[in-house]
C-alpha cells in the first residue's frame, strides 16, 4: 500500500469514529488490526507448513553431513530415488499426452457418455488411493481378472514396478485434464478455422495454433502432475509390496525408514523428496512468465527469431 | 464464369437440428465485386459465408467458386481468406508471425515472406507494429492484421464475417472508407456480412438481403432503396412507415397547414433538429406515431411547433403482394 492509500484510510478510519477528533487513536487501532491479521496469517503458517519442514533440515543434520550423506547414498536409497524418477517418467508423459486428447475430445466433439467420461476423470480425485491401489490388485493381482494371465506370460504386475507405475498413473491422470479444458474452453474455435482457412492442415493448425494456445494449461497440468506422482504414498504403498531395494519409491523408504529407527535416512530421504516437489513448484512459478499477458515482456522478443527458427 | 474470380452460390439449403438456417438459396457474385450479405441476425447471412469459405457443409446444392465446383472441396484448399468478427488473431504470435502464417504453411521461402509481408504491412498501415503481440494493438488495428493475414495467401475471394462488428463506431466508419478504398487497390472478389443497412450501403456495390434463411432482394444500393421488392426490404433497407396498406418512407411525405381532399390530419408531437435535416414527429387520428423528413428550410417556411394540426399527404407510396 502506498502512503497516499494508507492516509486515506487512516482518514476515513478517523470519520467513523465520532469520538476521537485526533485521528491518531483511530490511525493506531487500524495499523493494530491489520497487523494482528498479518500476525494470525503468519502464524498459522508458521506452525503448519514452515515448522515441520524446518524441524526435518534441523533433524537431518543435527549429527552432521555424514548419516544423512549415507543413507541416501545407500544402495536401497539411490535405487528409491530411482524408481521414483520411473514412476514419474512414465505417468507424467503419457497422462500429458493423453490428457491433451482427452481435454481436446471433451470440449471439441459431441458425443453420447460425454458427461459420463467427464465424470470418469475426476474419480482419482474422489476415490481414496488405498481404494485404488486394492482395486488394481483386484485386477492385477494373481487371483484378479488380468493377473493370472499376465503372470503365465511372465509379466508381474503387483508386488513389482509396473503395478507401481500403474497406481501412478491412476492418481496423476485428471490434472493435465483439468487444466487444459478450461483454457480450450475460452480460446474457442476462432483461431483454429483461421489456420484452415489459411491452409493449415489439422495436423499443422494443433501444431501451430492450438498447443501454443493451451500450453500454459499443459505446463499447470505438468508440474500439478509431477509434484502428485513424486509424493504418491497410499496407491503405490499397496500395490508395491514395498520390497527394499526392488519395490519402494522415495515416500516408501521414508517410511520404511522411519519405522526401522533410521531416522537420519528418513529425513534425508525426505529432504530429496521436498527438493524435488520445490523444483517442481519453481519450474511452475517461472512459467507464469507469460509473454502474451505481460505486456513489456513481449517487446523484448524479437520478431525475427520465430523466422529464424523456421528457416 | 470461365476463369474469373467469381462466386456462385446455387440451390444451398443448410439445417442445424430441426432449425433450417439457409433454404434454397442462389446468389451470384461478380469477379472483383464488393458484395454485402445483409439481414438481421438468425437470417443466415454468416452461415451462407461459412458455407462459401468452406467452415460449413452445406446439405444441398453447389458452391462454385472461379467457374470451380469447390462443394466438396476442403477449406484448406478453397483458398479464401477469411476474416472473423473477434479477429481470431494468434495470440502467441507477433503481427508479424500472424501475416506470414499461411506463406509458412505454403512453404515459402524467407525471402519471399520477409518481402510479402513488409508489403502487407504498408497496405494495412500498421508500420512499426510488426514485433507487437495482438493484445498490444487496439481492436481496428488487430481487424486490419487479419485482414493482412488473409490477404497474404492472396486468395481468390475474401469472406469478411461482421469485420467491424466488435468495433466502436468512430473506427467502424473509417475502416468502412478504408476497407472500400482497398478493395479499388486489391481488387479481389469480396463477401462482407452485415446488419447495419448504412455499412452495406457505404461500402457494397451489390447488397443480397436476407431474413429466415431466403434470399429476399439483391441488387445495388440505389436500386434496393427505391425497388424494394417486399415489405421485408422496405423496412430493412433504410427507413419506412406503414400507412393502411401502404408504406413510405419519411422524406416522400408533403406537410401542409390545410387539408386538400388527400391528406391525413396529424398533429406535431416533436420537432427534431438533427442539422440539415428535421424529423417531425407526428400522431395519426387512429394513435399510429408517424415521422417526417423535412429540410431545415422547410420546417422554417411551415412554422412548426409541437401539439400543431397538420396535414400529410404520402407523395409516393407502395403496396406489396402479401406473399
Amino acid at each position: 500500500m502506498s502512503e497516499a492509500d494508507a492516509r486515506v484510510m487512516r482518514g476515513r478510519a478517523a470519520r467513523r469514529d465520532p469520538f476521537h477528533q485526533g485521528n491518531s487513536r483511530g490511525a493506531n487501532r487500524l495499523t493494530l488490526s491489520r497487523f494482528s491479521l498479518r500476525g494470525v496469517a503468519l502464524l498459522y503458517l508458521l506452525v503448519l507448513l514452515v515448522a515441520p519442514v524446518a524441524l526435518i533440515f534441523f533433524k537431518t543434520f543435527e549429527d552432521g553431513l555424514g548419516p544423512p550423506l549415507e543413507a541416501i547414498t545407500s544402495p536401497d536409497g539411490l535405487h528409491a530415488f530411482w524408481l521414483t524418477i520411473v514412476c514419474v517418467g512414465i505417468a507424467v508423459p503419457l497422462n500429458t499426452l493423453f490428457g491433451v486428447i482427452t481435454a481436446i475430445v471433451l470440449v471439441r466433439h459431441k458425443f453420447r457418455g460425454k458427461g459420463l467420461l467427464n465424470s470418469v476423470i475426476d474419480l482419482p480425485f474422489a476415490i481414496s488411493p488405498v481404494v485404488i491401489g486394492l482395486a488394481l490388485i483386484l485386477i492385477y493381482g494373481r487371483d484378479g481378472w488380468f493377473g493370472g494371465t499376465l503372470e503365465d506370460l511372465g509379466v508381474q504386475v503387483i508386488f513389482s514396478v509396473p503395478g507401481m507405475v500403474l497406481a501412478t498413473i491412476f492418481v496423476s491422470l485428471p490434472f493435465v485434464v483439468r487444466e487444459v479444458m478450461p483454457v480450450l474452453q475460452e480460446i474457442g474455435t476462432d483461431q483454429e478455422q483461421a489456420a484452415e482457412t489459411l491452409g493449415a492442415s489439422p495436423w499443422q493448425t494443433f501444431w501451430r495454433v492450438t498447443l501454443p494456445a493451451i500450453r500454459w494449461g499443459v505446463a499447470y497440468g505438468v508440474v500439478l502432475a509431477t509434484a502428485r506422482a513424486l509424493g504418491e504414498f497410499g496407491a503405490v504403498s499397496v500395490v508395491s509390496g514395498k520390497i527394499s531395494g526392488e519395490t519402494e519409491t522415495l515416500p516408501l523408504f521414508v517410511e520404511n525408514e522411519y519405522t526401522n529407527f533410521n531416522l537420519a535416512g528418513a529425513y534425508a530421504a525426505a529432504i530429496v523428496l521436498a527438493m524435488l516437489a520445490l523444483a517442481v513448484l519453481l519450474s511452475m512459478n517461472l512459467l507464469r512468465r507469460n509473454p502474451e499477458v505481460d505486456e513489456g515482456a513481449a517487446l523484448f522478443d524479437p520478431a525475427g527469431t520465430n523466422l529464424e527458427k523456421e528457416a | 464464369m470461365g476463369s474469373t474470380n467469381g462466386i456462385a452460390v446455387e440451390n444451398v439449403t443448410k439445417r442445424f437440428g430441426d432449425f433450417v438456417a439457409l433454404e434454397d438459396v442462389s446468389i451470384e457474385v461478380p469477379d472483383g465485386g464488393l458484395t454485402a450479405l445483409l439481414g438481421p441476425s438468425g437470417s443466415g447471412k454468416s452461415t451462407l459465408l461459412r458455407v462459401i469459405a468452406g467452415l460449413e457443409r452445406p446439405d444441398a446444392g453447389r458452391v462454385v467458386i472461379s467457374g470451380e465446383d469447390t462443394t466438396a472441396v476442403r477449406v484448406q484448399d478453397r483458398n479464401v481468406g477469411f476474416v472473423f468478427q473477434h479477429y481470431a488473431a494468434f495470440k502467441h504470435m507477433t503481427v508479424f508471425d500472424n501475416i506470414a502464417f499461411g506463406l509458412r504453411i505454403r512453404g515459402q521461402g524467407n525471402g519471399t515472406i520477409r518481402e510479402r509481408v513488409r508489403r502487407l504491412i504498408e497496405l494495412v498501415h500498421l508500420q512499426g507494429f510488426d514485433r507487437r503481440y495482438p493484445n498490444q494493438l487496439s481492436g481496428g488495428q488487430r481487424q486490419r492484421m487479419a485482414l493482412a493475414r488473409a490477404l497474404a495467401v492472396e486468395p481468390r475471394v475474401l469472406l469478411l464475417d461482421e469485420p467491424f462488428g466488435a468495433l466502436d463506431a468512430k473506427v467502424r466508419n473509417e475502416l468502412r472508407i478504408w476497407l472500400r478504398r482497398l478493395h479499388d487497390e486489391v481488387h479481389v472478389t469480396t463477401i462482407f456480412v452485415t446488419h447495419d443497412q448504412e455499412e452495406a450501403m457505404d461500402v457494397a456495390e451489390q447488397i443480397v438481403v436476407m431474413n429466415d434463411g431466403k434470399v429476399e432482394q439483391s441488387g445495388g444500393p440505389r436500386d434496393l432503396y427505391e425497388n424494394p421488392a417486399s415489405e421485408f426490404v422496405m423496412s430493412f433497407v433504410g427507413p419506412a412507415h406503414k400507412l393502411g396498406e401502404a408504406w413510405v418512407r419519411p422524406h416522400d411525405v408533403e406537410v401542409r397547414h390545410e387539408p386538400n381532399g388527400q391528406t391525413i390530419e396529424a398533429m406535431v408531437d416533436r420537432v427534431v433538429h438533427l442539422g440539415f435535416e428535421v424529423r417531425v414527429e407526428l400522431t395519426l387520428p387512429d394513435g399510429e406515431h408517424f415521422s417526417v423528413q423535412l429540410t431545415r428550410d422547410q420546417v422554417e417556411e411551415l412554422e412548426l411547433v409541437e401539439r400543431q394540426i397538420v396535414y400529410v399527404r404520402p407523395r409516393e407510396t407502395r403496396v406489396f403482394q402479401l406473399s
